[in-house]
């Protein structure tokens, strides 16, 4: 069967149809090229120090602040921000301080992000380099499973992992980037097919090295392209499945806490203690907004022929 | 797939019936949190679900608007000597909806019906104190007529029971005593319950059934009270899970009375809409379950140290903002047949900072210290509030040394653990079924399934199984009372707050009368335009 | 044509077979059970109930049971909402959310298709970058954010539009449940558009149309258009997943019966035939929907028909 056959072809073309445009030689050349043609993206670049920004202070920020997030402060509950008393972002239900709280739930919201794109990377990269490299029948019986796979309602089987896993949020985004490797597993496995009939690989063979080394060694390095673009996208994408999941009410336990739990907790405030949306959401809105303009900037760089 | 095309177009002709439902002329639409799961009464397990039910059904007692037992299709009783023998003249105007009368065969019927193990009604047990009720729905007895409910003639009931119940008009207003309508069942079966085909004996009769939507009644013209003396037409009956939505529609006018809040609208509420937010003391306790058969919430002393680490004064008005009133004792006030304040921990009255020092003191006697700290998890179900409880006492047992780790999970799951005994200390709740104090007491004693901790105590069973046996109700106090002391003493749990009925009522209405059991029966509602 | 439709259904059905074997199974192991509550029950009657239910046999009989009673399109009881069996309860709730969805989809599409056109025809000008940031919004925004902000201004303040319910389901109770729910399509099918149009201008034979004189609109309508839709209509497969994942959210906020809020309700509650119910519903309306977004896609590019 061959469901969302559009979207993985349009995908597929995109890094496969740019073979003549390739630049023989050391592909490596493609992402300096790519990287150049960054730099003078504006936007892309204000974006990437916007996101810098917001990971530094995420990693850095909660060992400047006088506060930590899981402190109440018996004087403050609910308190609108103020720079007296020292909560920057005001206080939450519970007495915490929320800045020290949005810094913390960004970190969680990053990494539970990078977590599961890592998992969709590795297992996706993999997964297509050995079946585009393979080739033949094992390579149509390992799509045939993709195809499979994307059949699946996604975020039904997220939500029952979800309650299978309730308790440990980490394992459940682990498990979220098992779902994600779908699309990246079929962009791999075009380059692959291109990849595998060029000289520097044809050399390797020819030199009686076995498969799966030249996989590892000349396939894999030279995917670098479309696998960032990529997983720039996936990771707003996890973000927002984090934040879907915390409003449903799977949050990370207590005391830490995630950007879409703070917001799904904001919701609740409206008009009531505004400052409790407003700093989450306009730091998740701030970050997937960077997120998408480097995702663009990425995929205008490595593909230039987009614009 | 799965459904058949007939019941397709019959959802599409009912969803364009909707489209032309006409407006009632005095419609109360009210925000009623979960989906009405069944509208037969040995089949309901929720609070919304008496909502609905209790509009619809009335049984030998019924409650007032201030929810006291009051007869409802029985029109008088009499009690004998020894307390166990009811015999209950019923209503001779008392009729089903669809002008059937309801007579003492519909009880035998219903009573019979709900202990019948292949029913499996869920709440059987609150009928248990009916003679042989238990061994029938547990299977010890085959013969369902050996249940002592007897239709002496067509109006006249008779229930005898194991044990004298000083509350049992109580027990009778609850939806597992209500009639169900046997000429029906006898002719349809289990379909009776559809929309298509229920009658009941309340003053309302339902008349619509959206599933994820609402339940909608209408007056029910055979109701013995006569309709004239009901002034709302009907109850729309929303089921909706998001309160913050809920109340947003609220706001808008679009529903009158909500059954919940947004906890953190309170100051909104309380400045913005003076006079709407209905806060009162509710017949409920939320609590802290100790897993006593787990070292070391064995040791009597690391319970109570942490029960006095808990400054229940912070509780209510600030962490929750609504003013939960706090908990020092195990069976909230207000319940009959029972001193008002009932026992207190005897350390109710002392400041906090020397509660504090004393439960230090507790914990290096059971033999933690900085050196040895006391780890503890502390397990809720996903809730809002729940999260709010556990998060400031966390931070309350911090300064004892102790490390608190949270862990939350989905109800079902919480409460299979709490089942299982697979947790430390965890949240639970009560809120009461009828009016007495055993209600609550019951919840402590051995072998009784909402014992999640475990806790046993020979001298407290043994109060309790004599003061079901007693029948001077001053006495029965005194005994239930001193039981009452020995959990407090023992710290068999730890009590934090008595609920409050969270409702928030239209201007419009009237006659909504705040009580403990947060029961507002529509029929005591009238609604101006 | 009709023997490609037939054969594309048929193999669905291992699809679906696998979809239900995965969920009954993750379900069954998943802690806690359809009769754990507050209320403890008594061990007797916890065994009249599961009994009742035939859940007290092995997992494997349950199974072929649930197969066996499948196979007669009977999907059983609901242990929530005991008086409607599941089949009925999705009967009922399916028109909602296929309006809902429908609804959704069409405005996605006119919206995203019309925003793209205007942005690629005003290249880089400032109604494009307008529609570019506001698009922006629109993706990276989450939908349980931008609903109850929708409700408080046109519902509550305003006072122009109900602020939930399906009410005698006129417009006007769909207006703000279907702009929530589109929003991200928009969004993303409005930059689809536009960069697969301002490709498709810089193409060949629309420089030779305008070379000949023929009018701008006449080029952009009558030529244009029609290849550049190409990966919107790709896109559209994948929105049919992604406006699931949004309705469930949307029916809660809003207060919709449709089968979307079921799903999680069911998962927490553990009622099995329900959760099983809708994810075979939910399987069938994503396999019909790429059905026909291929078909669409056939009809746009030659190249695929052929195959």
């Amino acid at each position: 069967m061959t469901l969302y056959v559009g979207k993985r072809e349009a995908l597929e073309d995109a890094f496969i149809g740019r073979d003549d445009e390739m630049p023989r030689g050391k592909p490596r050349s493609v992402t300096r090229d790519a990287m150049r043609r960054l730099r003078a993206n504006k936007a892309a670049m204000a974006a990437l120090f916007v996101f810098a920004f917001i990971v530094l202070a995420a990693i850095f920020g909660p060992y400047l602040i006088p506060y930590d997030y899981e402190t109440p402060d018996w004087n403050a509950f609910t308190a609108p921000p103020s720079i007296e008393s020292g909560h920057y972002f005001g206080t939450d239900q519970n007495g915490r301080d929320l800045l020290a709280r949005t810094l913390y739930g960004t970190r969680v919201s990053l990494l539970v992000a990078l977590i599961a794109t890592a998992v969709s990377v590795f297992v996706g990269v993999l997964y297509g380099a050995v079946s585009g490299f393979a080739g033949g029948r094992i390579d149509a019986a390992m799509m045939r499973f993709v195809d499979v796979m994307y059949a699946l309602p996604y975020i039904l089987f997220v939500i029952l992992l979800m309650v299978m896993f309730g308790r440990n949020v980490f394992l459940l985004f682990a498990a979220i980037g098992l779902l994600e490797w779908l699309t990246m597993a079929r962009i791999v496995r075009g380059q692959t097919l291109s990849l595998k009939e060029k000289e520097f690989v044809e050399a390797a063979r020819a030199a009686g090295v076995s498969s799966f080394p030249i996989i590892l060694r000349h396939i894999v390095p030279n995917l670098v392209g479309p696998v960032v673009i990529y997983a720039s996208l996936t990771i707003p994408e996890i973000v927002i499945t984090e934040s879907f999941l915390s409003y449903l009410g799977f949050g990370v336990q207590e005391p830490l806490t995630s950007l879409g739990t703070l917001i799904s907790e904001g919701t609740d405030a409206i008009g009531a203690a505004d400052w409790l949306l407003f700093f989450p959401g306009g730091v998740l809105v701030t970050m997937l907004l960077a997120l998408a303009f480097i995702g663009d900037g990425l995929r205008d760089a490595f593909d230039p022929k987009d614009r | 797939m799965g459904f058949s095309f007939k019941t397709f177009t019959g959802a599409l002709a009912l969803s364009t019936l909707l489209a032309l439902g006409s407006a009632h002329a005095k419609e109360l639409v009210m925000y009623n949190g979960g989906d009405v799961t069944s509208l037969d009464p040995h089949k309901l397990s929720g609070d919304w679900e008496d909502r609905v039910e209790g509009d619809i059904f009335e049984g030998l007692f019924t409650e007032d608007a201030k929810a006291k037992p009051i007869p409802g299709v029985a029109e008088s009783y009499e009690t004998s000597e020894d307390g166990l023998t009811w015999t209950f003249k019923l209503r001779d105007d008392a009729k089903w909806s669809d002008g059937e009368p309801v007579t003492a065969e519909d009880f035998v019927f219903a009573f019979k019906r709900l202990m019948d193990p292949k029913t499996a009604a869920q709440y059987a047990y609150l009928q248990y104190p009916i003679k042989n009720a238990e061994a029938i729905n547990t299977g010890k007895i085959d013969d369902l007529d050996q249940l002592g409910v007897k239709a002496v003639d067509d109006k006249t009931l008779e229930i005898t029971l194991e044990q004298p119940v000083p509350y049992y008009p109580s027990l009778l207003t609850h939806y597992t005593a209500y009639p169900v309508p046997k000429h029906l069942i006898d002719k349809v079966g289990d379909e009776w319950v559809q929309i298509a085909n229920i009658v009941t004996d309340g003053p309302y009769k339902p008349v619509e059934w959206v599933p994820g939507s609402h339940v909608l009644t209408a007056k029910n013209e055979h109701w013995h009270g006569g309709t004239e003396k009901l002034d709302i037409d009907g109850v729309r009956f929303l089921s909706m899970e998001d309160v913050s939505a809920g109340f947003r529609r609220y706001q808008a006018g679009e529903i009158d009375l909500m059954t919940d809040y947004p906890k953190d609208q309170f100051k909104f509420i309380q400045e913005n809409l003076p006079g709407q937010g209905h806060f009162a003391p509710f017949a409920g306790l939320y609590y802290y379950v100790f897993n006593t058969s787990k070292p070391p919430f064995d040791d009597a002393k690391v319970r109570e140290a942490l029960s006095l680490a808990v400054n229940r004064e912070v509780i209510g008005p600030k962490v929750l903002g609504s003013g939960e009133p706090a908990a020092y004792g195990w069976v909230p006030p207000g319940m009959n047949n029972y001193p008002e304040e009932g026992a207190r921990f005897d350390w109710a009255e002392e400041p906090y900072p020397q509660r504090l020092e004393k439960a230090k003191a507790l914990l290096q006697e059971a033999g933690y210290g900085p050196d040895k700290p006391l780890n503890v998890t502390l397990s809720y179900n996903t809730n809002d509030n729940h999260k709010r409880v556990a998060v400031a006492v966390a931070a309350m047992w911090k300064p004892l040394g102790v490390n608190v780790s949270l862990e939350n999970t989905e109800v079902k799951v919480h409460y299979a653990n709490l089942r299982q005994g697979a947790f430390e200390v965890a949240r639970a709740g009560w809120l009461a079924d009828f009016n007495d104090p055993v209600n609550f007491l019951d919840l402590l004693k051995s072998g009784i399934e909402m014992n999640y901790g475990q806790w046993s105590n020979q001298d407290y069973n043994q109060l309790l199984d004599e003061a079901a046996k007693t029948q001077d109700l001053d006495q029965r106090a005194g005994m239930l009372e001193k039981a009452e002391k020995i959990a407090l003493d023992a710290d068999a749990a730890l009590p934090i707050y008595f609920y409050l009925s969270e409702n928030i009522v239209s201007p419009k209405i009237e006659g909504f009368e705040d009580n403990v059991f947060d029961k507002h029966r529509t029929r005591w509602l009238s609604m101006t335009e | 044509m009709l023997i490609f439709v037939l054969k594309r259904l048929a193999s669905t059905i291992p699809v679906v077979l696998i979809a239900i074997t995965a969920c009954f199974f993750i379900l069954r192991l998943a802690p806690g059970g359809p009769f754990d509550q507050e209320r403890a029950l008594p061990p007797e009657v916890l065994a009249n109930l599961r009994a009742y239910y035939h859940l007290d046999d092995s997992l494997i009989v349950q199974y072929f049971r649930y197969l066996g009673r499948l196979a007669q399109l009977d999907l059983g009881p609901s242990f929530v909402t005991k008086d409607f069996t599941v089949a009925r309860q999705i009967a009922i709730g399916l028109p909602y959310t296929l309006i809902l969805g429908g609804s959704a989809f069409l405005l996605a599409i006119v919206g995203g298709i019309v925003a793209g056109v205007y942005g690629a025809l005003y290249h880089n000008r400032s109604a494009d970058w307008m529609i570019g940031a506001i698009a922006m919004t629109g993706l990276v925004v989450p939908n349980f954010l931008v609903a109850p902000i929708l409700q408080l201004v046109f519902g509550v303040r305003l006072g122009w539009l109900p602020v939930g319910g399906w009410g005698d389901g006129s417009p006007r109770f769909l207006l703000l449940p279907v702009i929530v729910l589109a929003l991200p399509h928009i969004a993303r099918i409005s930059r689809l558009m536009r960069g697969s149009l301002i490709e498709t201008m810089n193409s060949n034979f629309i420089k030779t149309a305008t070379a000949k004189g023929i009018g701008r609109r006449r080029v952009v309508l009558n030529h244009a258009l029609r290849p550049a839709l190409t990966p919107v209509v790709s896109y559209l497969g994948p929105a049919a997943g992604y406006l699931l994942t949004g309705s469930i959210v949307v029916e809660q906020i809003f207060g919709i019966p449709g089968i979307g809020r079921y799903f999680v309700n069911a998962a927490l509650n553990r009622d099995y035939g329900m959760v099983l119910g809708t994810v075979i519903f939910y399987m069938a309306l994503i396999v019909l929907l790429n059905l026909l977004v291929d078909l669409a896609y056939a009809w746009l590019d030659p190249k695929v028909r052929q195959r």
